[in-house]
């Protein structure tokens, strides 16, 4: 019966969004502020609804009611709490629910905290939403219903696949579809703005912290899935270039050049159409994204069943709205006001520059990530393009605005002195010269590029912690005074600092792990020890031993440094018992940033059992960088201007228009 | 620098950045892709040996031997011809005879397949796409063995 009652929301939030579509931007066109107004409880509805429906799907698992295909599909009775509760969207049908649910509340977001917006706007943006929740929610109603009953109702769940059976679950997909789906609002800011024709530096203002919030989630929501593959496959890697990954990297890297071509426009009234055409491919991209995982045309650990109907339907949606939202935009945007032009040395062309740099970057991902799918549609020839050519053309591609971060904050708007600039980098760069040396030095020479890793990495920290004592006057002034300037400073230059921090720490983490990595590969019998970074990992023996839905052979390796213990690991081999499926449970000892990394294989003929022993330098720092990161856009986020600066624009604006 | 001047400067620089992206691009795609190939399609074009290559198929019942240290080798099959591989290292949790599996790696010598990565399946009803592709070609492919 909940069952039923939640398919019914779904079908009502469905005809909500139908309404949100269409109601108030034909008020918009007409200028009648009535039917503009439906926007704002429409939307407000359509998340209710949809959240009544996710509460009932999230019901049926926790108490496994296996009369519904999909918990029967995708839980078990003896699954821990936990994962029958991230069950709901670890499988195709729950995970769109997800998506719709968190496109609704971001619809839901704008309706009660845009109240500073111009009428017309936000009845706009809020119909562009209802477009978006119209296309997915018809999507979930007719090839995905998570409410399907099946009959006779059976006894026993097939339980859920058992690599997702992890605390990762719960915390991933959330995060990733706040930050996939929150750019939506941008997209949908940019339609509107296209559908009115005019757009000024107000715009970006109040775009800024929709885009800034999709960012901190897809940064914290990648950074989380990378480190859940890390430890749950076994195979100490963290990126693997994977398409399933770009997917969710390329919306980043754009929406990442958007944040900065954000800043231009709200400054300096320029690159207008360039950021309007940003926020289309980020959202274009998060489709993307979207339809690749989704869809099955990649098979992977997301794509839960590739049924074809499926994979036409999203290419339909993804089609309708890249093809219209371009299609507007060549329409429109050469009607446009055009923002001014600037000098290249500036703070604005610094932007531009990394704009330049994300945006190829981003293509070369793009092209990597398709061209394997073009080529097997056009010619049957299969291919995969891996981890050489990404690092070959990504590479290189991102370098330059990684080298010129550090400029960007210490140049002055409209003009900028580069020597200026460098006279006061230069304290940096021979700070960093020294970084390079030492490590040279401790490292025995070491590879060079990964001594230029660590000092590029060492350049952009440096020069993050740089611009905040520039800012600051830091030793020029007496402490006191920097102190009172440190505290006066505005929350969002702390947030570029902290997010071109976090960067450094997440390339120096990347430089460290690739290049002093250790690995040992070896079969080990009880009271063996093996090696590794000049820890010693002592095999003691192994025993069976049972879970709530598995069971699992668990080896104890006692790890000691120079004679001294420093505990114990247990990697592990699981089978689950309802799927018959085995999974391998990586055992990890954090020591500083850097870790061990054990995982065991098969038992050999002989005895003893393959061990996979790695040693990974400063690795927890490229998910620190992310957190770091994260963390900027956080600070960014509660500057001053964007709570206090919008309504007063808003109004001049409103005035100007009438 | 006139209005012009700028606006075509800054069109020019991204030009270039733009070309450099494109000749990046092609060159990595000329030089680092690799292609998949069945067993079948080895027997019938040889490929040249140092030429990285996916080799996909089932692992032939009862070939799977655990040698010296962590050294496996086992036959890669899609029923109409079959491919010696080596592996050193720990193999996926999902490896089994009779499964599909992609290997990657180079052709040594004698036609034995050195390969350097086993791909691990995600679950037990998955089988990697160019596998059941490629059986399907060979006309052995059962539907019943993906649920």
């Amino acid at each position: 019966m909940i069952a039923e009652l939640g398919h019914y929301a779904l079908v009502l939030a469905f005809a909500l969004s139908l309404i949100q579509s269409v109601l108030p931007i034909w008020g918009s066109q007409r200028g009648d502020p009535r039917l503009m107004a439906v926007a704002s409880p429409a939307a407000a509805a359509q998340f209710l609804f949809v959240g009544l429906a996710f509460a009932a799907l999230t019901q049926a698992f926790v108490q496994s009611d296996f009369s519904l295909e999909l918990v029967w599909a995708n839980s078990h009775s003896t699954q821990p709490l936990i994962y029958k509760f991230t069950s709901v969207w670890g499988n195709h049908e729950g995970s769109m629910l997800l998506w719709a649910l968190i496109l609704a509340f971001f619809g839901a977001l704008v309706a009660a905290f845009g109240h500073n917006m111009p009428a017309t706007l936000k009845a706009n943006v809020l119909a562009v939403q209802g477009w978006i929740a119209a296309a997915f929610l018809l999507f979930i109603l007719t090839t995905s219903n998570p409410f399907a009953r099946i009959f006779p109702a059976p006894m026993e769940g097939q339980d859920l696949n058992p690599i997702l059976q992890d605390i990762g679950l719960a915390v991933h997909p959330p995060l990733l579809y706040l930050g996939y789906v929150g750019f939506s609002i941008a997209f949908a800011f940019a339609a509107a703005s296209l559908i009115e024709g005019r757009i000024d530096a107000a715009w970006a203002r109040w775009v800024r912290p929709w885009v800034l919030i999709a960012w901190i989630f897809l940064t914290l929501g990648i950074a989380m899935g990378s480190y859940w593959a890390y430890y749950e496959l076994g195979w100490g890697g963290w990126w693997f270039w994977d398409p399933v990954e770009n997917a969710s990297f390329m919306p980043w890297l754009t929406g990442s050049a958007l944040l900065h071509s954000a800043i231009v426009m709200e400054k300096r009234d320029a690159l207008k159409v360039w950021t309007i055409l940003l926020a289309i491919l980020t959202f274009s991209l998060s489709l993307l994204g979207t339809f690749l995982v989704r869809s099955g045309v990649l098979t992977s650990v997301h794509s839960f069943a590739s049924d074809p109907t499926r994979g036409v339907f999203i290419l339909l949606i993804l089609a309708t709205f890249i093809g219209g939202a371009f299609a507007l935009f060549a329409w429109r945007a050469p009607s446009l006001r055009r923002g001014g032009l600037f000098a290249p040395i500036s703070r604005e062309g610094a932007l531009v520059f990394n704009n330049l740099f994300l945006t190829a970057a981003c293509a070369a991902v793009l092209i990597g990530t398709l061209y394997p799918l073009a080529l097997e549609a056009t010619t049957g020839e299969k291919i995969s393009v891996g981890a050489p050519f990404f690092n070959m053309t990504f590479g290189p591609l991102i370098l330059p605005a990684l080298i010129v971060m550090p400029f960007g904050p210490f140049l002055a708007w409209k003009r900028g002195d580069i020597l200026a600039v460098a006279q006061r980098l230069a304290v940096v760069l021979g700070l960093v010269i020294l970084t390079a040396l030492i490590t040279a030095w401790a490292m025995d020479g070491g590879p060079l590029l990964a001594i230029l890793g660590i000092a590029l990495a060492a350049w952009m920290m440096i020069g993050a912690i740089a611009d905040i004592a520039s800012r600051i006057k830091l030793f020029r002034v007496p402490a006191g005074n920097s102190l009172r300037r440190a505290v006066g400073l505005p929350r969002s230059a702390w947030g570029t600092a902290f997010a071109h921090f976090g960067v450094g720490v997440t390339v120096l983490g990347i430089v460290t792990t690739s290049a002093w990595q250790l690995e040992n590969i070896r079969v080990m019998k009880e009271g063996e020890t093996a090696t590794i970074g000049g820890y010693e990992a002592t095999f003691l023996g192994s025993e069976g031993r049972a879970g709530p839905n598995y069971r699992e052979i668990a080896a104890r390796f006692r790890i000691a440094r120079d004679g001294r213990e420093l505990g114990v690991m247990t990697p592990s081999k699981r089978v689950y018992t309802a799927r018959g499926m085995p999974t391998s449970e990586a055992a990890i000892r954090s020591i500083g940033f850097s870790q061990i990394y054990l995982a065991i294989g098969d038992e050999m003929n002989a005895g003893g059992v393959a061990v996979r022993l790695y040693w990974k330098p400063l690795v927890l720092l490229v998910w620190l960088g992310c957190v770091v990161m994260a963390f900027g856009g956080l600070l960014s986020l509660s500057d001053r201007r964007l709570r206090v600066g919008a309504p007063t624009r808003a109004r001049r604006t409103v005035a100007a228009a009438e | 620098m006139t209005r012009k001047q700028r606006r075509l400067s800054l069109i020019g620089i991204a030009g270039v950045v733009v070309a450099c992206a494109v000749g990046l691009i092609l060159y990595a795609l000329t030089d680092q892709i690799v292609f998949f190939q069945s067993p079948t399609d080895i027997a019938e074009h040889p490929v040249p040996p140092q030429q990285r290559i996916r080799l996909g198929g089932l692992v032939k019942e009862g070939t799977v031997v655990r040698g010296q240290g962590t050294t496996v080798t086992f036959t890669v099959t899609d029923t109409a011809n079959d491919v010696p591989v080596t592996f050193t290292g720990i193999l996926p949790d999902l490896f089994r005879e009779g499964q599909g599996v992609v290997v990657e790696g180079m052709l040594a010598a004698g036609g034995t397949f050195a390969a350097d990565t086993v791909l691990a399946k995600h679950d037990e009803n998955y089988m990697p796409k160019e596998v059941a592709d490629s059986l399907k070609k060979q006309g052995v492919w059962r539907d019943t063995e993906t649920n």
